[in-house]
């Protein structure tokens, strides 16, 4: 399976992250992140959302964010799903899953996957809220956190 | 030409989510295309006003005003991202 999926369908977080590691007894660590859909968003309701993205080249720049985590800390296998179209609250949106031979490089692998995907692939929430649909505005917390990983 | 693609938000207040746009003359950039776009009317103008945030990317790749464009490249503009 390609280490990047853009999909509409649900997922199973541990048979994904049993699959990473299957057949392979040099991987000591496994570290993931799921993220779901919350039903409250700065105080609004949240019914429904839809995802939008860019086809092309939000499977290329996961793959860039993947090959950056690669050339940053010894990992061993990353793999990043995230959906795309119609979800509700309690859904899950993205799996991040590394395995590598030590957790200290597994978890600061998965935590900068995260934080360049939400500030670096084009990805685009709209909620549909009780007053109506809404796109979701980016936060500076979002980017602020991305920045730690600079230089 | 160029293909110029728009995403989400912006995408939705001009009304465009894809077109065909000659380059303008000279050496082209993200920023003259986007002059070019400003003042063909008020929905470009506003959409792209300053203090408006807005991300592009040039063939599929993150790019900024600067970024050098030729025929034949895709161009999209969008929103700051809202995935994961």
């Amino acid at each position: 399976m390609p280490r990047v999926r853009v999909q509409e369908a649900d997922f199973d977080a541990g048979r994904e992250l049993e699959a990473l590691t299957r057949g392979r007894t040099d991987v000591g660590a496994v570290a993931s992140f799921v993220g779901l859909v919350r039903s409250d968003n700065d105080g609004h309701a949240i019914g429904a959302m839809t995802l939008e993205h860019y086809p092309g080249m939000t499977e290329k720049a996961l793959e860039a964010i993947c090959d950056e985590a690669h050339a940053r800390w010894r990992l061993i296998d990353t793999l990043v799903i995230h959906r795309v179209g119609k979800l509700v609250p309690g859904d899950r949106i993205v799996l991040v899953g590394v395995a590598s031979a030590h957790r200290g490089d597994a978890f600061a692998a998965c935590e900068f996957i995260m934080d360049y995907l939400k500030t670096r692939a084009p990805f685009w929430k709209r909620e549909d809220t009780a007053a109506g649909s809404r796109w979701v505005e980016a936060r500076d917390s979002d980017e602020t956190a991305a920045q730690r990983w600079k230089g | 030409m160029v293909t110029i693609l728009y995403f989400a938000a912006l995408r939705e207040s001009l009304g465009c989510s894809r077109e065909q746009v000659a380059l303008p003359g000279g050496t082209a950039t993200v920023s003259s295309l986007l002059e070019q776009l400003r003042n063909r009317n008020e929905r470009w103008t506003e959409a792209f006003a300053p203090g408006k945030r807005w991300r592009v990317a040039v063939n599929q790749q993150m790019a900024d005003p600067a970024t050098p464009l030729k025929p034949g490249d895709e161009v999209a503009f969008f929103p700051p991202v809202t995935g994961g």
